[in-house]
């Protein structure tokens, strides 16, 4: 029996499978098997016994639980998504507007953009747990310093509340103040790494363009809207899918999933809870995705 | 009109229209400058309040009149956080666990990426998009299944068939971040295998040619060839993955949650220091004293300083390649 001759072709193939071996053999077992899991789990109520776990199957049950029965999923769900809805579009503006900033060229740059990047490097969710609990043995009350570190991070906020509310404003307006100026350090910190994509992007605009606009006659605002923001517009679909996932790892919900599972014991319903969650940022995801990529300018 | 009196008229002209665009420049600088101040100002503000706060006296805490300058200085805060998070080893031990799992994922993504961006085999459209399927789904969905699978960890059933036990427990043990990294699957490597294709996909094919020209075969290519090239997204990519281990708190907490690693333990820190204080400056004997909660605040702020610390050191020596290494990776354009 002649030994079958491998042709090149099928060569190079099997040694790009052997290549991302490693990674498959993880995909399939950390992942793809965990996933199955959780899907069959979410349809099971999960006790765990000495010797693996037990599964009862419950149908929907869970899944009706977190929507109908439990107390804050709902909340915090609807809390997340409106935040993520509100914090996105300010973020994306203010990364490409720092961008734009860092990219012209002045004395102190470089620290500047050093500056800017920081966050990245500190943004750590101990640093943040650490802090909402300081808080809360000052403050006394596990709610109202959550409500407060929403909103201060370190900031000594209750001195500036009390100032405005004791201004005579209404608080309704002051209310509205407040959370602007909250959610501009959360903005500011969550753009790190925009910041740099859109930096990266814009270097990579040919400077001829912008000679052969100038020469033309445009305006500094004529070619930011005629040049600058088609060549990057690839890099928001980008931004903008980061940006969403990234507001997965801080948030709430997945806070409360992680309460569900490991302080109640109650797998399955953390199962269910998460399962709803992805499902609903895929379908933003997806949504927005459609959205953008068509009003999406590419240049080859 | 004279040529002369136009000469002159056009220079007044020329001299006012350069004197309004030299104005208009600079404010647009001093405008530039201002925005640029202030916000860095709202970056730096925590970690040069955590500064003051870690040189304060006890007694500075209650005066309204200090804000960020202590009157008192005083290492007694750095002593105390020093102490109750057992500083020196929990670096140390804390350094070494990110700095094997920062290599582990380096290597696995670049070989998975450079797989994925110069070989054709069949499929491998459909497994790349596996790989961003891993970017999107969050890891929260997978926690509970891989929580019980590192409780009992059996491989297709190897463990079970030669020793008849269950399975390997690996929780609190380094090995379940070991194994997510070394195969590529750890924290956020569906962005590293992303960045390692982009950047492989962009180097021009003449090299491998003559590399095989040259007799070496596949991982010998890799080895010597493309490596080197890649220095940049390597560096990119080890530079994100240290940062984010080191301040990882959700594998730790879920798998590793009585190691000592800093994330943990600053997660950890109010309540220890809300215990061990009382002690520690001598009065906790009596079971009813309990720890003043401002002398408290003061001392996690000191420890959280102390965590952040060697990140910021890190950064200030390698904050030049961070902005440099996403552009040459071509991920974008």
């Amino acid at each position: 029996m002649k030994p079958m001759r491998l042709t090149l072709t099928r060569r190079k193939s099997l040694l790009g499978f052997a290549f991302i071996f490693p990674w498959l053999f993880g995909f399939v077992f950390l992942f793809l098997a965990p996933l199955v899991q959780s899907v069959k789990f979410s349809f099971h109520k999960l006790v765990i016994s000495p010797g693996g776990y037990s599964l009862e199957y419950l149908g929907l049950q869970n899944f009706r639980e977190a929507l109908f029965v439990d107390a804050t999923f709902n909340r915090v769900l609807t809390d997340s998504v409106v935040n993520m809805v509100v914090d996105a579009p300010l973020i994306l503006f203010f990364s490409l507007f720092s961008a734009v900033l860092l990219n012209q060229s002045f004395r102190g740059r470089t620290a500047a953009r050093a500056i800017f990047f920081l966050p990245v490097i500190l943004a750590s969710g101990a640093v943040s747990a650490a802090e909402a609990a300081g808080l809360i043995s000052m403050v006394g009350d596990v709610n109202a310093a959550q409500e407060m570190s929403g909103v201060t991070s370190t900031y000594n906020f209750m001195a500036l509340q009390k100032l405005l509310i004791e201004s005579g404003l209404p608080p309704a307006f002051s209310e509205y103040i407040f959370e602007a100026i909250g959610r501009i350090y959360e903005i500011i910190t969550g753009s790190g790494v925009q910041i740099l994509i859109f930096l990266a992007a814009l270097q990579s605009v040919p400077k001829s363009m912008y000679e052969v606009a100038k020469i033309e006659g445009a305006t500094p605002y004529e070619a930011f809207w005629k040049i600058t923001f088609p060549m990057v517009s690839p890099l928001i679909l980008t931004n903008i899918i980061y940006t969403i996932i990234d507001s997965f790892t801080g948030s709430e919900v997945t806070r409360t999933i992680y309460n569900t599972a490991f302080q109640t014991q109650n797998f399955g319903l953390s199962a269910a809870m998460a399962w709803l969650y992805t499902l609903t940022v895929s379908l933003i995801l997806v949504l927005i995705g459609v959205l953008v990529s068509k009003r999406v300018f590419y240049y080859n | 009109m004279l040529a002369r009196e136009l000469k002159s008229n056009d220079m007044l002209i020329y001299r006012l229209k350069r004197s309004r665009n030299k104005t208009v420049e600079a404010l647009y600088s001093l405008f530039r400058y201002v925005l640029i101040i202030g916000i860095s100002f709202v970056i730096v503000y925590p970690i040069l309040m955590k500064i003051s706060v870690s040189l304060k006296d006890k007694m500075d805490i209650y005066n309204p009149t200090i804000y960020l300058i202590p009157a008192h200085v005083t290492m007694e805060n750095l002593r105390l956080a020093f102490k109750i998070m057992d500083y020196v080893p929990l670096l140390g031990n804390t350094i070494l666990f990110t700095v094997t799992i920062m290599l582990l994922q380096a290597l696995s993504c670049a070989l998975a990426g450079y797989g994925f961006a110069r070989f054709q085999f069949p499929g491998s459209n459909v497994l790349f998009l596996l790989v961003v399927l891993t970017i999107l789904i969050p890891m929260n969905t997978l926690m509970v299944p891989m929580y019980l699978h590192f409780r009992s960890f059996d491989i297709m059933g190897l463990v079970h068939l030669f020793t008849g036990k269950d399975g390997v427990n690996l929780l609190n043990t380094y090995w379940p971040s070991m194994i997510t990294a070394a195969t590529a699957n750890g924290l956020k490597s569906g962005l590293y295998i992303y960045i390692f294709r982009q950047f492989f996909r962009g180097l021009p094919k003449e090299i491998e040619e003559s590399a095989t020209i040259d007799g070496a075969g596949g991982l010998m290519t890799f080895y010597r060839i493309m490596l080197p090239n890649a220095l940049s997204p390597l560096l990119t990519v080890m530079l994100f993955a240290f940062v984010w281990t080191y301040n990882d708190t959700f594998y730790t907490s879920l798998f590793m949650s009585e190691s000592q690693l800093m994330s943990l333990t600053v997660a950890a820190l109010p309540a220890e220091i809300n215990q061990h204080l009382p002690a520690l400056i001598g009065v906790g004997a009596n079971p009813n004293v309990k720890a003043d909660p401002n002398h408290v605040a003061m001392v996690v702020d000191t420890g959280i300083l102390l965590a952040i610390a060697p990140l910021i050191i890190m950064y200030l020596f390698v904050q030049r390649y961070f902005v440099e290494s996403v552009e040459r990776t071509g991920v974008v354009g």
